[in-house]
């Protein structure tokens, strides 16, 4: 007599782990659990990295002992490589579906209470991306280091590298840009998770934006750090 | 014709038991094979399609507006009545059947009303289920409100938004059907004429309003849950689109139009501000819980409102109708409110309003009391108005709201015409001469969910059904006719726009038949509006085409069936002689002013027959008889 | 008080014009007299009164109940759905928030799944079909339980009404930078999914809706409330994480439609 409706509505069709992948949903929450994983090696990195403050010899320990373990070492790479790239991937065909979306814009919009650095996540995004790349090139595989690169040398190929003013122009804005993007991206990672009440909405915000600017200044310390002769070799 | 209104025998409380039990039935396999067209998605269209697609019928359901969610149904805030007695303060079944014909100025059919008592406690168990987020006590249980004219309390509610919370209920459930193929929807198409095979109802044409294009459906029964005619007046309550076509179309094709006359003016809206206004907002009057109704003592008070001491108010329904004060019934309400204003003691612009103030019940209950009940309608008078009325007093003043008349239906809710069903505001059975507040949802709800599925079934089971399609000459003739009738409003390229007559139509029936009635004002207006309709058809301006989205094509076509409906709104209210809840003549009243009914002469209902463009009607009566109750003087004193 | 429709204020309007589907549309200039008491629609109406007895095609734009409630009415006023005021349809903006002089822009509802069909007026259906893969509960006409014997916690049901306050509109997709649909739909799944007439369906729901609501074409959603800020029935933004949550677990949890077919 009746027909049950759900039956008739999707007799048969993809999984509900490819229609996970498929749906903007589905992407978010794989946004907010790369999020996850890179925000706590951006903070592992840069605390790491502070050791810098506490000596030469012991930030050089630090980089001697992470390369101890091959095994450990790559498995961590592998796992962050995984991250940025699902990270990226859903990130930019998000992108792409949601100029799809709306396919002639307004002639003007106003904008309400959307935050700079939610509306320009996707900029923001593809900047860091862009530094990652020349970041590594730069201090891990060395080819991209401004003066002369030594394996395993932390301290010194930074300080060497922060003597030129063209690396640390693009590390000063590639900072400020993960900032901004994680200004919005930590927020949100909460709500792309579904972990949000009403009670709490504010002081996750204002904890994001406090996590943000601490990590963006506690990164873009270390060059100037090395300018203002700080930290010398 | 000899009316037979098929009401049930035995006592009143089992009619619609016995009624149910000797049903023909479809079987339930057979269900898929007939077809019923729905015309409208209301609370009456929507709750009825949704129900026939679950029993296994095909439906086509039908709406003007852009989605089924739209229906003006949503536009109510008061609440829902169900004589459920959850208060505990002695409610019935019987009281809620009493007090609904009591208010209906014992107009109304006995039998129609106590099964809409009846079912009203499984519309509450219906729309619960559904997920309609009702008031609640902290323990979880449905939370009730008193509303007008009843002196219990049985009103269920969903903030101010119970109408669009029962409508969405429907609509979900419909959406449902429509999700299973069991039910076809079509958006933005109107009805504009109602086909008819061998004498039974059996389709419709339509006009895609999205392409202009005309088309005709067939089915086995044909569905009216178009609302009401309000619209008539221009300036009314009812949404921008509202308007009588359908139920017009089908009167034009031989259903009977009962007691046009009795028409609602609802007491709390907000009053008019200049002539471009294109409606008038209602606010829920479940306001008058806390709000006092007043007019300055004397004319032409000229110091501001919080100047005004009590000694110089007059809370007139408070001194008039003691026990009921600012709950009297709407009909009673508006009319007092208009005498204050014929007196001259009117408030705001023109005169035309009286104070509902809030300013006791703030001190009383605090602010935060009154924002939590009625802070979505504050809100909203504030935005029209630019008062606060935290801190001045509301100005409202009544409007056409409601009619209670319509298609005249056996109990059954079936027109004359076999196979065509009327349900909910287009029907003219429930509310008598007046309808109570929170009524209006529980009706259009009972016809579609628990009245209509079950009757259309006894009228399909019946058989004498013929197999036809569209390419039957009724549809043509009927696509042939539409076509003339669209090209002549389009033709007819003179000066004056739809909107300016469709004014100068509201205006004459405002004046001449509105709140109060004579024998003059109705002559005066019957004799302008066929001078008015004569020259609408030639002095019409119509810009665009028929087959294209064409807002002032539709619009000059519902206007045009507005003033055949007007003229029979008057012919019936002229042949009325007598007051009763909505209709009021001036020739008939108390020394109080009170309206006096002529039980002796006029306790029949109205049903005209459609004799032809400028024919009289014919008068068709169904007496009403009283098996139950004694007829009595309705008083809220 | 100035009973004339024609009064104090004069205003430039620059409204979007587009004859059908396949016309590519432009922006048209108009000058209008208006007065403070009107509302915004009635301006337009005054307006299309004019170019009717000009002569001229007049402006579509749909509307209805003009009490803020049907949701029929909708368009874009300088950038911003149903105009400057927030929180409010614009049948419900009054044309005391403007001044003489000033100059406005009228846009139609901008997204690939809202095609215009004239004018200001856009086809919303896509809203529909997301309420027909799940905004519901399938409960049939007279199977209801007496109604006292589901018990709603009062917050529960003011959540419920809170969220089911959502009026369809569509300027939520509007407002969204990316065109998305989220606050609708997260409304409804909300709506259902906090009372307890809703569970049994709870994670199907969410993810037929959400589902749907990609199909649609509408965009993703990064959370930074632009819809809230516009919505008429001021549903909160919260919604949406909470439909989140649900999504997620429903995709872990449930079975691949698949395998649960099959029972017609």
């Amino acid at each position: 007599m009746s027909v049950t409706t759900k039956d008739a509505v999707i007799a048969s069709g993809p999984s509900r782990l490819s229609l996970f992948w498929m749906s903007t949903v589905g992407k978010k929450v794989l946004m907010a659990l790369s999020g996850i994983i890179l925000f706590a090696y951006v903070v592992a990195h840069m605390l790491g990295n502070m050791q810098l403050y506490l000596g030469i010899e012991l930030i050089n320990g630090y980089a001697r002992l992470l390369h101890l373990n091959q095994g450990f070492l790559w498995s961590a790479r592998i796992v962050l490589l995984v991250a940025v790239g699902v990270h990226a991937i859903a990130g930019i065909e998000l992108w792409i579906n949601k100029r799809e979306a709306r396919p002639i814009p307004y002639r003007s919009k106003e904008n309400i209470q959307a935050t700079t650095a939610s509306r320009t996540m996707i900029l923001t995004g593809v900047i860091i991306a862009a530094f990652i790349v020349y970041h590594v090139l730069d201090l891990t595989v060395g080819v991209a280091h401004a003066g002369p690169y030594v394996h395993l040398e932390a301290a010194g190929n930074l300080i060497t590298g922060f003597s030129h003013p063209l690396p640390v122009v693009l590390y000063i804005v590639a900072m400020i840009a993960l900032g901004f993007h994680l200004w919005h991206g930590v927020y949100s990672m909460f709500g792309s998770l579904g972990l949000s009440h009403p009670r709490y909405t504010v002081g996750v915000k204002r904890l994001a934006a406090l996590a943000a600017t601490l990590i963006a200044l506690g990164n873009i310390s270390f060059p100037v750090a090395v300018l203002t002769g700080l930290v010398h070799g | 014709m000899a009316l037979d209104s098929r009401i049930p025998g035995g006592p009143l409380e089992n009619k619609w038991s016995e009624r149910k039990d000797h049903m023909k039935m479809v079987n339930p396999s057979n269900k898929r094979k007939y077809t019923v067209i729905v015309v409208g998605t209301g609370l009456a269209g929507g709750a009825a399609a949704a129900s026939l697609g679950e029993l296994g019928y095909n439906v086509l359901n039908f709406c003007y507006q852009d989605s089924p969610r739209r229906a003006h149904s949503i536009a109510a805030q008061g609440g829902i009545n169900g004589a459920k007695n959850y208060q505990n303060d002695g409610d019935s079944v019987y009281r809620l059947f009493y007090d609904t014909i009591k208010g209906g100025d014992f107009r109304a059919r006995e039998a129609n009303v106590y099964r809409l008592a009846e079912v009203s406690v499984n519309i509450i168990d219906q729309c619960a289920a559904q997920g309609v987020p009702f008031g609640r006590e902290y323990g979880g249980t449905l939370a009730n409100r008193s509303f007008g004219g009843a002196q219990v309390s049985r009103t269920f509610y969903a903030r101010g938004q119970t109408g669009q919370q029962l409508l969405l209920g429907a609509y979900q459930a419909l959406e449902r059907q429509v999700a299973t193929g069991q039910v076809k929807m079509y958006s933005r198409h109107e009805m504009l004429d109602l086909v008819l095979i061998d004498g039974r109802a059996r389709g419709i044409v339509v006009r895609n309003l999205e392409t202009g294009k005309i088309q005709s459906f067939i089915g086995d029964a044909v569905m009216l849950c178009t609302g009401g005619y309000a619209n008539a007046f221009y300036l009314s309550t009812n949404a921008k689109n509202c308007n009588t076509s359908a139920i017009w179309r089908a009167h034009r094709r031989g259903a009977l139009f009962a007691n046009p006359c009795y028409t609602q003016i609802h007491p709390t809206c907000i009053p008019k501000s200049g002539d471009y206004q294109s409606k008038l907002t209602l606010m829920s009057e479940s306001l008058r819980n806390d709000g006092r109704i007043w007019v300055p003592k004397k004319k032409g008070e000229q110091r501001p409102v919080d100047q005004i001491p009590e000694e110089d108010r007059d809370y007139y329904l408070e001194r008039i109708y003691p026990s009921y004060g600012n709950l009297a019934p709407r009909d009673v309400s508006s009319r007092q409110a208009k005498y204050r204003c014929d007196e001259g003691l009117g408030v705001g612009p023109g005169g035309l309003g009286v104070y509902l103030d809030f300013s006791e019940a703030i001190k009383r209950l605090g602010q935060n009391v009154i924002a939590e009940r009625y802070g979505n309608l504050f809100e909203m008078y504030e935005r029209i108005t630019g008062e606060n009325p935290y801190q001045v007093p509301m100005r409202i003043y009544p409007a056409a709201h409601y009619t209670m008349g319509g298609l005249w239906v056996d109990y059954d809710l079936m027109s004359n015409v076999p196979g065509l069903f009327v349900g909910g505001e287009a029907n003219f059975s429930d509310h008598g001469a007046n309808r109570l507040g929170a009524s209006a949802l529980m009706q259009g709800l009972a016809d579609g969910y628990f009245v209509l599925p079950l009757t259309v079934g006894d009228y399909l089971a019946s058989g004498g059904i013929k197999k036809a399609d569209t390419s039957h000459a009724a549809f043509k003739d009927a696509e042939r006719e539409i076509n003339t009738r669209l090209d002549k409003l389009l033709g007819a390229k003179g000066k004056r726009t739809v909107d300016s007559y469709w004014r100068e139509l509201g205006t004459i029936l405002w004046d001449e038949c509105g709140m109060a009635r004579s024998k003059e004002s109705l002559q005066r207006a019957l004799t302008k509006i066929p001078v008015l309709r004569e020259e609408y058809w030639k002095n019409l301006k119509v810009p665009g085409s028929g087959n294209d989205f064409n807002q002032e094509l539709e619009k000059a076509n519902r206007v045009a069936d507005f003033f055949e409906l007007g003229e029979l709104l008057c012919a019936d209210a002229l042949d009325r002689n007598e007051s009763c809840g909505g209709h009021f003549r001036t020739e008939y009243q108390t020394p109080d002013g009170e309206a006096k009914r002529n039980d002796a002469e006029y306790a029949y209902v109205a049903a005209w027959g459609w004799k032809g463009e400028n024919q009289k009607p014919e008068l068709h009566k169904e007496p009403l008889v009283y098996e139950k109750i004694q007829l009595a003087t309705r008083s809220y004193k | 008080m100035s009973a004339n429709g024609h009064g104090g204020m004069k205003l430039t309007l620059d409204i979007w014009r587009q004859k059908n589907a396949s016309d590519p549309g432009r922006f048209v200039r108009y000058q209008v007299a208006a007065n403070e008491h009107m509302s915004f629609l009635e301006m337009l109406d005054v307006l299309n009164q004019d170019l009717i007895t000009k002569g001229e095609e007049p402006l579509a734009f749909d509307s209805d109940c003009r009490e803020g409630i049907c949701g029929m009415c909708g368009f874009v006023i300088n950038g911003s759905p149903h105009g400057p005021t927030h929180g409010a349809t614009v049948c419900q903006l009054h044309m005391r928030f403007f001044k003489d002089g000033d100059s406005l822009t009228l846009e139609p509802w901008r997204a690939k799944a809202f095609p215009i069909l004239k004018d200001l007026v856009v086809n919303r259906a896509a809203l529909d079909r997301i309420i027909q893969a799940g905004g519901y509960i399938s409960t049939r006409t007279g199977s209801a339980p007496e109604a006292n014997s589901i018990l709603v916690p009062k917050e529960s049901s003011d959540i419920a009404m809170e969220a089911a306050a959502c009026i369809g509109c569509g300027a939520c997709v509007a407002a969204c930078p990316n065109a998305s649909a989220h606050l609708f739909t997260s409304a409804k799944i909300t709506h259902l999914g906090v009372l307890p007439q809703g569970q049994p369906e709870r994670y199907t729901r969410v993810l037929d809706m959400m589902n749907q609501t990609t199909a649609e074409g509408f965009g993703h959603c990064t959370l930074m409330g632009e819809c809230e800020a516009v919505c008429p029935g001021h549903v909160s933004l919260e919604v949406i994480p909470r439909m989140n949550a649900d999504f997620f677990k429903g995709s872990l949890k449930k079975r691949d439609p698949k395998a649960v077919a099959g029972g017609a």
